[in-house]
């Protein structure tokens, strides 16, 4: 799949922003006044931001609200429906917080739980797609809840909950990364059941066009594949373990815990730079090309 | 609504025949004429005369090649366009509901002022059938010439889809496939037709004829076989006279 910058952007920055609201939510940390507005001001800079970025690549982005109708059926639009359910909670919650001085406990929880959700709703739209067989695994909306959350928590400065979480989230990245390597294969697509033709080694011949056209430019994405693996041990390297060494060092204050926060962010771009690079559309077997 | 039907009473499709199809391209051109002059946003080129054009097209022919472990490979013309599946993923994907499947005939369709041009139902579709347009920002798809089949200010020859209209070599069929006696269903029955990558579950409604097994050049000359084949280099008086021949 052709790795947009804006859908890159979304995905790692909504999920942060998330990941510090659900915190927030939980009463971790517990912040009230001016301290507890430059974090609310951070989350939802960050998952505003991430949602505003994924509105540029709409054809029609004036008729957005359409979107919000086809709850029963669509993930993008139960997407839709969480993220404003939860920045709306959410915001109720932060003002008690900034100028009140109190937690609404239970607005709180319930913000977090929508918070969830929206990390959930995002990562079931790539889920969902049978079309895409590396992204059409379990493991697929526990990475994105795992980054989430680990992203989160080094955010709200939990660095314990943080350390664990990021050790748990690499464990799950690893094995999306290997579980993924061989969906393609196992799901049994190959250019002979796309086509259904037989008695012989089948090969794509002629294309239908000279030039390219819009789904190979979408759907068939292979430069830059040959990265791919120092591609993985960075993203592993600065996503998840740099930031769990910085965080375990005893004493850590903020400089190092800004620096795990960036290394973080910088290692996750790189991840989802993988996730939407690295994953192949079947349609790509009708071009001669598994990509 | 993108919410799909339990059951259509009718399914209208396509019937593709592969052994006849001869690649012309000329369903791609009608398709793409008629489907810029009539109904919804026209289907736009990018660059079309420089030097990297691109354009939509609700259908296109691939070309592919099947080679036998012994014999000749032979090749085969692909036509593609939307199979407008029972079990369509593209439909239950949108956001909008502007991708639906009709209840009364199973035909899958964009609604084109409801469409925000996300891309998603592309990304949901196996079989390359949706392109967004460049131009317009919504989704193109094929509509099965619904503007053509159920119009009734065209005679009578020509309510069917333009690229079955077209193909001069009639390798495409037009025709209810819920009825078993409609003749696209014979013909499917008869011809074994199968339906496209079936273990993604998408239950199309177009159906595939494979190519028929080419014939072979049987040996035409019985004494043929009793004649040597003229000796490479002549020996005796005739390789001296070659050799003399080379000399002058
Ligand atoms: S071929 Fe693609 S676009 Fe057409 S109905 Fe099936 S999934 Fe949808
Ligand atoms: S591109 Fe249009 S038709 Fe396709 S899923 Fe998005 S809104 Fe629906
Ligand atoms: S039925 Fe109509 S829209 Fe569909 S491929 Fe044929 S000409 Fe194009």
């Amino acid at each position: 799949m052709h790795p947009a910058p804006s859908v890159i952007l979304f995905t790692t920055l909504s999920g942060l922003g998330f990941g510090l609201l659900i915190f927030l939510g939980l009463g971790f940390p517990p912040v009230t006044g001016w301290v507890a507005f430059v974090f609310f001001l951070i989350a939802y800079a960050l998952s505003v931001g991430g949602l505003l970025a994924s509105t540029f690549h709409l054809g029609h982005p004036e008729r957005a609200l359409k979107a919000f109708s086809q709850w029963r059926t669509s993930w993008l639009s139960r997407e839709a429906w969480a993220a404003v359910a939860a920045l709306v909670t959410m915001g109720l919650y932060a003002l008690g917080a900034v100028f009140f001085g109190t937690h609404l406990v239970p607005l709180g929880w319930i913000g977090a739980a929508l918070s969830l959700a929206t990390i959930f709703t995002t990562s079931m739209i790539y889920t969902q797609l049978g079309s895409v067989p590396r992204w059409n695994q379990l493991l697929t909306p526990l990475h994105f809840l795992s980054a989430a959350l680990a992203g989160g928590a080094l955010l709200a400065g939990q660095l314990l909950v943080a350390a664990i979480l990021l050790l748990v989230a690499l464990m799950i990245q690893l094995g999306h990364w290997s579980v993924g390597d061989k969906r393609f294969a196992e799901a049994g697509h190959t250019i002979a059941t796309a086509t259904g033709l037989s008695g012989g080694q089948v090969r794509a011949f002629s294309p239908p066009h000279t030039g390219s056209n819009y789904l190979l430019r979408e759907m068939v994405h292979v430069v830059g594949r040959k990265h791919a693996r120092k591609l993985r041990i960075l993203a592993a390297l600065l996503g998840y373990g740099l930031p769990l060494v910085l965080v375990l060092v005893p004493g850590a204050g903020h400089l190092l815990g800004g620096l795990a926060i960036l290394a973080h962010v910088v290692g996750m771009a790189a991840s989802r730079w993988l996730f939407f690079a690295e994953a192949e559309h079947v349609v790509g077997l009708y071009y001669g090309k598994r990509g | 609504m993108t919410s799909l039907p339990k059951d259509t009473p009718r399914k209208l499709g396509l019937v593709i025949d592969l052994d006849t199809c001869v690649g012309c391209q000329a369903c791609v051109i009608a398709c793409k004429g008629w489907n810029t002059e009539n109904y919804g946003a026209p289907l736009s080129d990018q660059d079309p005369y420089g030097a990297d054009p691109s354009g939509t097209f609700l259908n296109r022919v691939h070309g592919y090649e099947i080679t036998p472990d012994q014999g000749a490979a032979q090749l085969v013309h692909f036509p593609k366009s939307c199979l407008h599946c029972e079990d369509a993923p593209c439909v239950t994907v949108c956001p909008t509901g502007a991708s639906y499947k009709r209840a009364e005939d199973g035909i899958v369709l964009v609604n084109e002022t409801d469409c925000i041009g996300c891309g998603l139902c592309a990304w949901a579709c196996p079989y390359g059938a949706r392109e967004m347009d460049q131009t317009a920002g919504v989704m193109k798809k094929c509509t099965l010439c619904i503007d053509r089949i159920y119009n009734e200010n065209l005679p009578e020859q020509d309510r069917e889809p333009a690229c079955v209209r077209t193909c001069p070599a009639g390798a495409r069929h037009f025709g209810d496939l819920a009825d078993p006696d409609s003749a696209v269903s014979q013909l499917v029955a008869e011809r074994g037709g199968f339906d496209l990558m079936p273990e993604m579950g998408t239950k199309p409604v177009n159906k595939y004829l494979p190519p028929r097994p080419k014939d072979r050049l049987e040996e035409t000359d019985i004494l043929a076989p009793f004649l040597d084949p003229v000796a490479d280099s002549p020996q005796g008086f005739l390789g001296w006279l070659d050799r003399a021949l080379d000399r002058l």
